[in-house]
């Protein structure tokens, strides 16, 4: 099995952004047309990511006059020329299969704020404070344990 | 005739130039050190005897230890003939995997994995029987096998379950994706007859 990861590993890409479902994408696809190449764009809500290795895939759904789209991108694709993240969602499933069934106002999917670094620490401080002040004082009514009903 | 020997490592998806994904099983063949040439004057056919494989020094008994030896070798845990219609190579000479290009088609054999007792269904690709209009217990059975009181026999061959797998394959024109030969591998398109780890024989097509 590590053999065979290690030859996958010459094939995955790296500069692909992290996302995950929830996340909108905008994947721009090489298309070849005869000898001719361009580019085309797929912008669109990731409903799923599955697999490993080269065999990753992730899924971007999308309405288009009204009509859902669902598109499955391998990955590591060489055929994706970039992939940009627009918005990162925030979501409680991985695989966002409910949105097939809603439309309009109901398939909204809520901004997730990503906190900046700075205060990502305030909050991370913030709480170590109130954790080493519960360690200082402990709880006076320590409840005395009930005794057995004879 | 170009054939090697090599060891199913497992399957995986690789992209081609064209950017499509292509399923490719990975083998890991050769080297193959050469252990015999059988010639015509001294055994009556020609063939290459290669060894192929890692083994502890332990499990190889005295009379193949001995043969190793002769030829200068060390032990491999496989030893088969393979086709030499080529320019002959000398006892000591290795296969390597490096004899096969990119594009190239091959066939690659194998023993196929064993699947212990099969029905029809599995084993003859049967399609079973109804589930509604009446039946009952037999959605997997193999149906009728034969006629009446003529002949009064099964005819021989009948389809019936039994052992399935197990059983030297040889599958067909495969494309060679890829050749790794610092590492020893080979990517061929498709899958191959096998376990993972199992033996199998690559050989240069003689289709198309």
């Amino acid at each position: 099995m590590k053999r065979i990861a290690q030859i996958e590993k010459s094939y995955l890409r790296d500069d692909i952004p992290a996302f995950n479902a929830g996340d909108t994408l905008r994947v721009h696809v090489k298309i070849k047309e005869g000898d001719k190449e361009r580019v085309q764009v797929f912008q669109g809500t990731v409903i799923g990511r599955r697999g490993s290795g080269t065999n990753a895939t992730f899924t971007v759904r999308k309405m288009s006059n009204g009509i859902g789209v669902e598109r499955v991108f391998p990955s590591h694709s060489p055929n994706i020329e970039k992939v940009e993240l627009i918005r990162s969602g925030k979501v409680r499933r991985a695989k966002l299969y409910y949105l097939r069934d809603l439309t309009g106002k109901s398939a909204r999917i809520k901004e997730k704020i990503i906190d900046t670094p700075k205060v990502a620490k305030e909050k991370t401080d913030a709480k170590a404070k109130k954790a080493s002040k519960a360690k200082a004082e402990p709880k006076a009514k320590a409840k005395p344990k009930a005794k057995k009903s004879e | 005739m170009k054939e090697i020997l090599g060891k199913k490592l497992g399957m995986t998806r690789v992209f081609v130039e064209t950017g499509d994904a292509v399923t490719v099983t990975v083998i890991e063949a050769g080297p193959c050190p050469i252990i015999d040439v059988k010639t015509t004057e001294r055994d009556g056919y020609v063939a290459y005897q290669v060894g192929f494989g890692e083994i502890r020094s332990k499990l190889v008994n005295k009379p193949y230890a001995g043969q190793f030896a002769k030829a200068g070798v060390t032990p491999t845990r496989y030893l088969r003939e393979l086709r030499n219609d080529g320019d002959p190579l000398e006892v000591g000479a290795e296969l390597k995997v490096d004899m096969f290009n990119v594009g190239e088609r091959v066939d690659v054999t194998g023993i196929s994995r064993g699947l212990g007792f099969a029905g029809v269904m599995k084993r003859h690709n049967f399609s079973g029987a109804q589930a509604t209009h009446g039946q009952k217990d037999r959605w997997r059975a193999p149906g009728s096998i034969g006629q009446a009181s003529t002949p009064s026999r099964v005819f021989k061959g009948m389809k019936m379950a039994g052992r399935m797998g197990k059983d030297k394959k040889t599958i067909l024109n495969l494309e060679v994706i890829k050749v790794i030969e610092s590492e020893n591998l080979i990517l061929v398109k498709g899958s191959v007859p096998g376990f993972k780890g199992s033996l199998v024989k690559i050989r240069s097509t003689n289709r198309g």
